[in-house]
């Protein structure tokens, strides 16, 4: 088992490596929605710097949207999903290498999103360890989400569409622990930054819970 | 000898359709089929259906002694399915893509040098992407991933397609060879003509069944149709 989600996972790191597709696509877009926000906001300092942690965290979703497509549509090019199938690979190990690999390019994309951040926002972290505690574990998150939601709509004509549908509402919480938890560590609230990073962990669980429920009638009947 | 391929009253429906009505077909362990038929005759889901890709129900549904209706799942690693489209990530490289195909399949290095060798895949060649590739160049590194696969059962839709005259004579070849060597082979094809098409035994489909009789075409001449 983690032999094959090894195998699949390296494959599409490999796949992303030739392709550079998070770094030259998906980082860049997530970057832009920063800027966007900021010119939205009127460069306003102090208003930019109180959002920070939740505009860092709603650009991270889209480029999650983008990185869980893009995981997806490479499988469904030419049939390679069947030939997973045909080698074998339990719809598991599929799953989970898809999320794995899915999982290190959105740190990827976290770490670039942090420093436009602090370059774009002038903000100022005040714990660091809660910052990249709670970006792993909102990261994690969203690739099992995304590799979940991706793998229910691959091949799907509709899938464009459908998959953002389906995968922002059901990130909300991920979305709503991760902000808190950053702006504890942005110092821009007094709450309790490593209550939400539990709730975040929680949430992560369930994913993987859900994951290992629904890997096997997902990816057979993909 | 058994029974590679054993079905009787097979049903598969796609999407409510019948793609495959009540198919009874028997194929030899070694055996050599090649399936004709009209487009929408059943060819490729057939070829599916005993990959285990398609849900199928009936009296009978068992390939390579496994039973289809409640283990598709097991017959997969034995068998190799090459579909219309070639199934090749377009982002990695040839040499990347054998090596995962190999990884995939637990074979070694000489299967992969052996695949590389007869469908004309290295030097160069290997450094390219296969978005890059010609359409029969990736045909060609499809089919050494298959030969890489070593599958008990060969299923291969249209494979000559996209081929040029060298590439379809070493996929004739190829599948003597893996006959030769044990493997069954079934194939869906539109061509007519070619020495490893005349020694199959022909199955004729149509509206999702096998027809009782199932004449041989006639060879017209050396062309061939992709």
């Amino acid at each position: 088992m983690w032999r094959e989600i090894w195998l699949v996972c390296r494959k599409d790191l490999i796949i992303e490596w030739r392709a550079r597709v998070t770094l030259i696509q998906i980082v860049p877009t997530v970057l832009l929605v920063l800027v966007v926000f900021a010119f939205a906001l009127d460069a306003n300092p102090s208003l930019l710097g109180a959002g920070a942690g939740g505009l860092f965290w709603v650009a991270v979703l889209f480029g999650a949207v983008l990185g869980a497509k893009r995981s997806f549509d490479i499988e469904a090019e030419g049939g390679n999903l069947d030939g997973l199938r045909l080698g074998g690979l339990v719809p598991a190990a599929i799953l989970w290498g898809k999320a794995a690999a899915l999982a290190l390019q959105m740190v990827l994309v976290g770490v670039f999103a942090a420093a436009g951040l602090l370059v774009l926002y002038s903000v100022t972290v005040h714990d660091w360890l809660l910052i990249v505690v709670a970006g792993l574990c909102g990261m994690a998150a969203f690739a099992i989400c995304g590799t979940l939601y991706g793998a229910m709509t691959v091949g799907l004509r509709s899938a464009d569409t459908l998959l953002p549908l389906l995968l922002i509402p059901v990130a909300a919480p991920v979305l709503l622990a991760g902000t808190r938890a950053f702006d504890v560590a942005l110092g821009t609230s007094a709450d309790q930054g490593w209550s939400w990073t539990a709730l975040l962990a929680v949430v992560l669980v369930t994913y993987i819970a859900v994951g290992w429920a629904a890997a096997g009638p997902l990816l057979e009947d993909a | 000898m058994g029974a590679a391929v054993a079905f009787e009253g097979v049903v598969a429906l796609l999407d409510r359709f019948p793609a495959l009505a009540g198919v009874d077909l028997s194929v030899q362990d070694g055996e050599m089929v090649c399936l004709r038929g009209p487009n929408g005759a059943g060819k490729s889901t057939l070829l599916r259906a005993c990959a285990g890709l398609v849900p199928v129900r009936g009296e009978r549904a068992e390939v390579l002694g496994f039973d289809l209706r409640a283990q598709r799942r097991s017959v997969r690693p034995h068998v190799g399915l090459l579909g219309h489209r070639s199934p090749l990530y377009g982002d990695l490289r040839v040499d990347d893509q054998l090596r995962h195909c190999a990884d995939v399949h637990r074979a070694g290095a000489p299967e992969v040098a052996a695949a590389i060798e007869r469908f004309a895949l290295g030097g160069r060649l290997g450094e390219v992407a296969i978005r890059r590739l010609s359409e029969g160049q990736q045909r060609r590194v499809a089919l050494a991933c298959l030969t890489i696969a070593r599958p008990r059962l060969w299923l291969l839709d249209e494979p000559h397609a996209g081929l040029d005259t060298s590439s379809r004579d070493a996929l004739d070849e190829l599948l003597a060879d893996a006959v030769t060597a044990g493997a069954t082979v079934m194939f869906a094809t539109h061509e007519t003509g070619r020495s490893g098409i005349a020694a199959a035994r022909h199955v004729m489909l149509s509206g999702g069944r096998v027809e009782p009789a199932a004449p041989v075409p006639q060879t017209t001449g050396p062309t061939d149709v992709a």
